[in-house]
């Protein structure tokens, strides 16, 4: 077990003195590697970002219940301890039809014309603010179709278009997202298996040689697997830095955007966690590709 | 050795056709006994590469039976074939160095992918590079080598694991007539302390020095058998070999 281990890790850093051998190829391979994952890792900030942006808007996503006009203060006061009991209800506020009259003759500035009339157009109004976890257009749709039933209420107005349309949005990018980073996976695996294929071709001697003394399979697999795996991390390490420069650069202007319009919202990077999600994702990859790259070329390769 | 012992070979009517229909061996039969030394004689093309790559399972018989120390080779199927392979010592006239590593990385090859813990293969290692007088070479490159040093590097490498049965395939192909002499001491030194030797070479001149069985080959058929017995009793080798030793003890 001492010794196995033991020559696990010696072919672990001989396999980096061969790497080292070839410096200029194996950067280079590590550089596509690294763009390859940087890509998907930036995509992934974005839309974790967008999504964050989105998490403070479900403060506009309140309900507004217009009660009709022949329901009186009480009525409607009732009627909200009612909709209080509902789980999907955070908050109600009644606006009371004559402070909203107040309110509107004090601001909109036809105060004036307003004291002409004798009767109060506004109804009483309920303000729901639904609970967070709630806060999707669907449910939020469910919820108001569900309130304009009752026989107080005149209109339901809920404005979720723009946020489901942003939503959609959002939805269809994180798809694409993940498309996309599925495509370059699948790409980092082509890469490193590439370059394994050809590294096994260089080696041929080599193989033949160890097979004919009597290694095995896994023996012989065993260095083109720890090249695999150092070309992954030296990409996922390349993708974490690219990833950390681009949102170093771009979170002063981001602030400033944000700040213009009164937000506290920051550009997140990757945090430590995605940092180590995405070396591990390359070295898996890498690991993955030279397993497939080296399973296949191996077998081929037999002492004549 | 007893009369009911097997043999370290038994080759039972064995045919090997190629995928191009070249028939390399016609139905061989042939025991070579333990601790036994054998030279496989023919002209080019008769066959003594195919014999020995069947011992090595580099090839399959097309039909017969092969015993290898015990084992029926038809059950060592592919994911066996490395462990068999350790229990066999090759040597090749090109002898397969691997250019990039040191002489002792080379030599160590063989222990290496049998899991041989780093101290005993240290150990092991020099062991078998002064049994061929390299010793002070452990850290040179093969280029750094003689043609004859660099084959007893392979003769090394094949011994290190200390093998029952050393076969070897034109060892002195490509040396003048005094290394050739000099590997083939060698390979007689392993045979006396018990290795069952196999050596395919078409120099009959060099072997006609050595007092061992030889086996003819011609186009793929076992023809002729000379026993022991028929060898001329001296045997010039025994005075090289001192000769040798003496010389590299000096050193
Ligand atoms: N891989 C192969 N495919 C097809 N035919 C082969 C193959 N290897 C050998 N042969 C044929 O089998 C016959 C025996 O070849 P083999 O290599 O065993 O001869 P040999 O006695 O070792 O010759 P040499 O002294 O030249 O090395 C030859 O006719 C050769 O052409
Ligand atoms: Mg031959």
């Amino acid at each position: 077990m001492n010794a196995w281990l033991a020559r696990h890790l010696q072919t672990l850093v001989g396999t980096l003195g061969r790497l080292s051998q070839q410096p200029m190829a194996s950067l280079l391979t590590i550089l596509v590697m690294g763009i390859a994952l940087a890509l998907p890792a930036c995509l992934n900030v974005l839309v974790r970002n967008a999504q964050a942006v989105s998490g403070d808007w479900n403060g506009a996503l309140d309900v507004s219940v217009y009660l009709k006009t022949s329901v009186n203060a009480d009525t409607a006061e009732r009627l909200m301890d009612t909709l209080k009991r509902r789980s999907d209800i955070k908050s109600i506020k009644l606006i009371k039809a004559e402070a909203a009259l107040k309110e509107f003759r004090e601001h909109s500035g036809f105060g004036e014309a307003l004291q002409a009339l004798s009767d109060n157009p506004l109804p009483n109004t309920l303000v729901i603010t639904p609970v967070e976890n709630l806060a999707s257009p669907a449910a939020l749709n469910a919820m108001s179709d569900e309130l304009r039933k009752l026989s107080e209420v005149d209109v339901v107005q809920l404005d979720t278009a723009w946020v489901q349309r942003y939503l959609a949005m959002l939805d269809t990018v994180r798809r694409m997202v993940t498309l996309v980073g599925l495509l370059l996976a699948l790409g980092v695996v082509v890469i490193v298996g590439n370059t394994i294929r050809l590294d096994i071709q260089n080696r041929r001697d080599e193989i033949e040689v160890t097979k004919l003394v009597g290694g095995s399979d896994a023996f012989v697999r065993r260095p083109f697997l720890y090249c695999g795996f150092w070309y992954g991390l030296g990409g996922g390490l390349l993708a974490w830095l690219v990833v950390s420069i681009s949102v170093a650069l771009l979170a002063g202007p981001v602030r400033k955007i944000a700040g213009l319009y009164g937000s506290q919202f920051s550009l997140a990077g990757l945090g430590v966690l995605g940092g180590v999600a995405l070396l591990a994702a390359g070295a898996g990859l890498g690991w993955l590709g030279s397993y497939v790259a080296a399973t296949r070329h191996l077998r081929a390769i037999e002492p004549k | 050795m007893t009369a009911t012992a097997l043999p370290m070979i038994r080759f039972q009517n064995v045919f090997k056709r190629y995928p191009n229909g070249r028939e390399a061996l016609i139905n061989l039969s042939l025991d070579v006994a333990s601790g036994e030394m054998v030279f496989l004689t023919g002209h080019s093309g008769a066959g003594k590469s195919t014999l020995l790559k069947l011992l090595a399972l580099i090839e399959r018989p097309t039909r017969g039976s092969l015993v290898v120390n015990g084992q029926n080779l038809a059950t060592v199927n592919r994911s066996k074939i490395p462990a068999y392979r350790r229990q066999l010592g090759m040597v090749f006239q090109d002898h397969k160095l691997l250019a990039d590593r040191s002489i002792f990385d080379n030599v160590s090859l063989p222990l290496v992918v049998a899991n041989t813990a780093p101290r005993d293969v240290a150990k092991r290692v020099r062991a078998a590079l002064d049994q061929v007088g390299l010793l002070k070479y452990e850290q040179a490159r093969p280029v750094e080598l003689s043609t004859g040093e660099q084959q007893r590097v392979g003769l090394a490498r094949a011994v290190v694991t200390k093998p029952p049965l050393l076969i070897a395939d034109e060892p002195t192909g490509n040396l003048d007539p005094d290394l050739s002499l000099e590997v083939m001491n060698i390979f007689r030194r392993f045979q006396e302390v018990g290795v069952t030797v196999l050596i395919a070479s078409h120099n009959v001149q060099l072997i006609e020095h050595f007092k061992a069985r030889r086996i003819h080959l011609e186009g793929g058929r076992l023809i002729e058998e000379f026993p022991v017995a028929e060898q001329p009793l001296f045997d010039p080798a025994r005075l090289i070999d001192t000769a040798h030793l003496a010389d590299r003890e000096s050193t």
